[in-house]
């Protein structure tokens, strides 16, 4: 049985899929999916504040990718793609879900998960704390992400960070990350 | 000096830094993959101006969106500022947000809180 990254979902849960991608995730591609999920949100009047909230969490969701995947396994299907993501924008009841997905190599999954158990059991309060902490202490790296990007997500939604690391083979797991962006926060 | 005039683009914000108008702005939207590249010229540009400042710098930050990569740049921005300040030149930050978009408040009072240089937070009415 081949592994089919579509049906492992964490969230199985009903909602109106406003926009399904996996492929590469280049500079052109997130422009797309920001000013399409843009365009969809004034054409159903959402408030522009939670807008701007739904926007922000996308930017930094895409860009998470963009920065952070790691190569695709060399026996997977689509080898032709660097960055290679998957990403569903739903309309569920009160607000939006964002769900991302990427493989993530063997050796990067134990600090992922340990960084996104940290921001977890934060507080609001001490997810600002970590905030400005990161903000203030740590140089961008390589990659070009600057490591703010999960606790970005947690401290706007107001969510705890939902996730699942589903096993490829021993070397590479594929990893979901499930945002739920609703209006009371 | 030379200013910086920089258009706005969907991703890179609208930038003034005129030492001769007395104009130091950053306006718009701040989401690049590459945050680095766009804000490498304007804290170099910086450097430059700490060393014959005006005697009152008043800095406009008015920006509706900002991805993570461009906070640390914009921290980078403001400590440039910062350093004006603490060679004993005037400096004041406006940090503009619209109506009721507490997250932007936030941002401004996080770089409030780690940066010595007065701030005032402007909310803008519609």
């Amino acid at each position: 049985m081949s592994f089919n990254i579509e049906n492992y979902f964490p969230d199985q849960s009903n909602g109106n899929i406003i926009l399904f991608y996996k492929g590469n995730v280049d500079s052109d591609v997130i422009n797309h999916v920001l000013d399409t999920v843009e365009d969809k949100m004034v054409e159903v009047n959402e408030q522009p504040r939670f807008r701007k909230k739904v926007y922000n969490v996308l930017v930094e969701s895409l860009q998470n990718l963009y920065h952070h995947v790691d190569r695709v396994p060399e026996d997977f299907e689509d080898q032709a793609f660097e960055k290679y993501g998957l990403l569903v924008v739903k309309k569920v009841e009160g607000g939006y879900k964002i769900v991302t997905g990427n493989f993530v190599q063997a050796e990067n999954k134990e600090k992922l998960e340990e960084k996104i158990k940290r921001i977890n059991r934060s507080s609001h309060e001490e997810i600002k704390e970590l905030y400005k902490f990161i903000l203030n202490h740590q140089r961008i790296s390589a990659k070009g992400g600057g490591g703010l990007g999960l606790v970005d997500i947690a401290r706007k939604t107001g969510n705890k960070l939902e996730y699942a690391f589903k096993e490829y083979n021993d070397k590479y797991s594929f990893f979901y990350l499930d945002i739920l962006v609703n209006e009371e926060n | 000096m030379e200013p910086i005039i920089i258009e706005g683009t969907p991703k890179t914000p609208t930038v003034k830094f005129d030492s001769t108008e007395g104009v130091f702005e950053i306006k718009g939207r701040s989401i690049p993959e590459n945050s680095v590249e766009f804000y490498k010229p304007l804290v170099d540009w910086l450097d430059s101006y700490k060393e014959s400042p005006l005697t009152k710098t008043v800095v406009n930050i008015r920006l509706e969106y900002f991805n993570t990569s461009s906070s640390k740049c914009i921290l980078d921005v403001f400590k440039k500022f910062e350093a004006i300040h603490k060679a004993k030149n005037e400096v004041e930050v406006n940090w503009y947000y619209e109506e009721d978009d507490e997250d932007m408040l936030e941002a401004g009072e996080d770089y409030e809180s780690i940066i010595r240089v007065p701030f005032k937070m402007i909310e803008i009415i519609e």
